[in-house]
């Protein structure tokens, strides 16, 4: 058991590091490393832009997608090497997050789907960043349950014609193609009537529409499709074959085991140093020592649940189904965080302007965000099913629509 | 980075695994629960011929001189069999302690002894309610003589030999808190047995009357050794917690998958899954937290007492979690005697208390992350 780097990982760390200090937007760093979730702005500057000109100095120097293959914009990096990346790149790191959708799962199902030609066209600008990539998937009838999408495609000479609406689409404002799960076959049960696309953003009968979230902010979108054509060449696997496209694109999430995720612990057990309460520093106060004691060993849990996922991954293990947990564990306890971070400054816990909230306001607007992580990429009770079943092999739950053609599933409540 | 176990480390628990499931059936465990017995003396023999019991112990002193990773996964496996032994007392903490702070002669004296199965031991440190703490030591030393009460003393009843805790100064410090090492069959204590949450692993009072006594490491040491001890035994204990969560999780899941209610198997309803997946959440979580104190035990890192204070709380809160909710899923047979469930609900809730409660260890833990941040 140890933390050293094999000699070709550590030759790898040496030179990760010392281009990101030669080439990394350090005028920024400061800021990125302090901003929490549900806050990463940068004064004075447009982080998409800032985002699109660090990811584009990567990829010409090779450091972009360091997994994918060098034909198509990466690097053919080991997973480990992706990791070492990460550790090294640190609060740089935050300005990728635009790409994520496109790299992690748009990418990838290109690569496994379209042809040739196409890849080569559309992969290396998506590697580099010059194109922003979406994932249309979600629907008002279809978050959880995927597969009761209802955009329809219908086959119209060499084109099909989309009609429907997508929601939850993030980035869709910013992006310049998106892939797309429409349904083709109403007739036949749910899974096996979908087929998938990939199509630009700018075609005609395309609307997009930001979604004011709860927090104020509008990173998701409701994408409308009236009369879209997207020419069958842009079609994705097999006609019906769509749920099988979507699960390599979901199984790709997978993949992307950070160097961390976000809990709140960090920035909570700092606040509870410099706070005054009453009767003293907050962190000598009984019930404060207590509560952060906690949350410091699911913080340290999970930061080496990853450790023992990456030694995994270094001896050629794929990642499976029990790194659900990340995202389960750090999203409630996110939301936690923030909401005992607001307790601890009592009435003005109330106030979220930067100017006249503690720490400029950061645990507010973690507060405020902290719902959505929850959700999204799928519910904390999504992601318990998926440990209770696939970890820990418990039997799936009961559906009624399973074997019963699309068109005749109920679609009201309280019938 | 490998953060994991080496193949012959992961050998070796397979091997304590197949062995305690031979050897420790949940039959064997409940002869010492219902009183028959005060150990498992026949397991406790086997152990030692496996060589289980000086797997951390060098082999200058009769041990196997593995090492401290290679304790770790027996501990893990004694925790998932809830061997109805001394194995905590005897070898986290009495042999840590002699590790630690023995003279070379008290070292061959009783590590060969308790590596072979010959000899119990065991750490007095508490005496009534409370942590640990230096002020709450009253039992005195003087004139290579012991004289106090000393309660709960795991395993008290059965050990062979103690290291005690004793008071040797008045200047209100840490500094006036020594450690003797005490044969208990060689007279001047009184042993009772108490009872406790789990009798597969007992707790005495032990009653010292001019004792006789050696020092155990330099005078006004003691403190300083005892928190070594006890981060070291916070470690070990942690796997046999980690064991124990992971082995009721697993009864949890068996029950759930052969229990049919309302025409299916309880557990494909999702209130029941999500049950079962919190339990595997806290265990994962405790086993990283684990292995990391692990890495800091077996390499003694500086940061070895922030990691045992994480593997601790972090392994407590998971068996409890898990021993508890296992219950819950078994429903009302959960709640008979018949049952395994609640061996592992005593089992969690006693080994939460054995080195100082959950608010203690939250406590240290903060104490030492402030020390670093401020480092």
């Amino acid at each position: 058991m140890n933390f050293d780097d094999t000699p070709q990982e550590a030759a790898f760390r040496a030179e990760a590091k010392a281009w990101i200090q030669a080439n990394a937007p350090k005028q920024y760093e400061e800021e990125l490393r302090k901003s929490s979730l549900g806050r990463t702005v940068l004064k004075g500057a447009n982080i998409l832009e800032v985002a699109k000109a660090w990811q584009k100095k990567k990829a010409d120097a090779g450091w972009a997608c360091l997994h994918w293959p060098k034909e198509y914009g990466g690097r053919g990096a080991s997973p480990i090497e992706r990791v070492i990346w990460q550790q090294e790149e640190g609060p740089f790191g935050k300005l990728s997050g635009m790409f994520i959708i496109g790299h992690g799962m748009c990418g990838p199902t290109m690569m496994a789907f379209a042809g040739e030609e196409q890849k080569r066209k559309y992969l290396p600008p998506l590697a580099s960043g010059e194109k922003v990539w979406c994932q249309l998937f979600s629907e008002p009838a279809g978050g959880s349950d995927v597969a009761g999408l209802r955009t329809r495609a219908e086959k119209k000479g060499d084109d099909w014609i989309i009609n429907g609406q997508k929601i939850w689409t993030s980035g869709a404002h910013y992006s310049d193609y998106g892939i797309l799960l429409t349904r083709t076959d109403p007739t036949v049960p749910k899974h096996k009537g979908l087929t998938m696309f990939f199509l630009d953003m700018k075609s005609p009968g395309v609307e997009v529409r930001p979604i004011k979230q709860a927090s104020g902010q509008s990173d998701f979108n409701e994408v409308y499709f009236t009369d879209v054509k997207i020419p069958d060449s842009q079609r994705l696997g097999a006609v019906n074959d769509g749920w099988n496209v979507s699960l390599t694109t979901l199984m790709n999430e997978r993949m992307s085991i950070g160097a961390g995720v976000a809990t709140g612990f960090p920035e909570l057990f700092d606040f509870c140093n410099s706070l005054m309460l009453e009767d003293g520093p907050a962190i000598e106060d009984r019930s404060v020592r207590s509560r952060l004691a906690n949350y410091a060993v699911k913080a340290s849990g999970l930061r080496y649940t990853s450790m023992r996922a990456i030694s995994a991954l270094s001896k050629g293990e794929r990642p499976g189904p029990e790194n659900s947990i990340g995202k389960l564990v750090a999203g409630s306890m996110v939301q936690e965080v923030a909401m005992y971070a607001l307790d601890l400054q009592g009435a003005a816990g109330v106030l979220s302007g930067p100017e006249d909230a503690e720490v400029a306001g950061k645990f507010q607007a973690m507060l405020l965000r902290a719902p959505g992580t929850r959700v999204e990429g799928g519910t904390d009770e999504i992601m318990r099913n998926i440990i209770a079943e696939r970890v820990l092999g418990l039997p799936g739950d009961i559906r009624v629509d399973k074997d019963v053609p699309f068109n005749q599933i109920p679609t009201k409540g309280r019938a | 980075m490998n953060f994991d176990f080496s193949d012959d480390q992961k050998q070796m628990r397979d091997a304590a695994r197949k062995f305690l499931a031979e050897q420790c059936p949940p039959k064997a465990v409940r002869e010492v629960l219902d009183g028959k017995a005060a150990y498992d003396k026949k397991l406790w023999q086997g152990l030692a011929e496996m060589g289980f019991l000086g797997v951390a112990i060098p082999e200058e002193f009769g041990g196997a001189g593995a090492g401290h990773l290679e304790l770790c996964v027996i501990a893990e496996e004694m925790g998932r069999a809830n061997a109805p032994v001394p194995f905590s007392s005897t070898v986290y903490l009495a042999a840590e302690a002699l590790l630690l702070a023995g003279s070379d002669a008290q070292k061959r004296k009783w590590l060969p002894k308790i590596a072979s199965g010959e000899a119990i031991g065991t750490l007095a440190l508490f005496e009534g309610k409370g942590n640990p703490s230096s002020k709450a030591i009253k039992l005195q030393a003087s004139g290579g003589t012991l004289s106090g009460v000393k309660k709960p003393v795991p395993d008290g009843a059965i050990a062979d030999f103690a290291v005690v805790a004793a008071r040797t100064g008045s200047s209100g410090r840490d500094s006036d808190i020594s450690l003797f090492l005490v044969d208990l069959k060689a007279g001047g204590v009184e042993v009772k047995s108490l009872t406790n949450v789990d009798p597969t692993r007992g707790q005495a009072e032990l009653a010292f009357k001019n004792a006789k006594a050696e020092p155990l490491g330099a005078a006004g040491e003691g403190w300083s050794i005892l928190t070594q001890v006890l981060d070291r035994a916070a470690v070990l204990l942690a796997f046999e917690q980690v064991g124990g969560s992971d082995r009721a999780l697993e009864m949890g899941r068996d029950y759930a998958l052969d229990r049919i209610a309302f025409g299916r198997p309880i557990g494909s309803f999702q209130a029941v899954k999500h049950i079962l997946a919190d339990m595997y959440v806290s265990a994962t979580l405790a086993r990283s937290n684990c292995y990391y104190g692990a890495w800091a035990l077996s390499t003694n890192a500086s940061e070895l007492p922030e990691a045992a204070a994480a593997a601790r709380i972090s392994a407590t809160q998971a068996f409890q979690h898990c021993s508890k909710n296992n219950i819950q899923v078994h429903g009302g047979m959960g709640f008979t005697w018949e049952f395994d469930c609640h061996m592992y609900y005593r089992r969690a809730n006693a080994t939460a208390l054995t080195l100082g409660s959950l608010s203690y260890w939250e406590d240290q833990l903060i104490d030492r992350m402030r020390k670093k941040n401020a480092a």
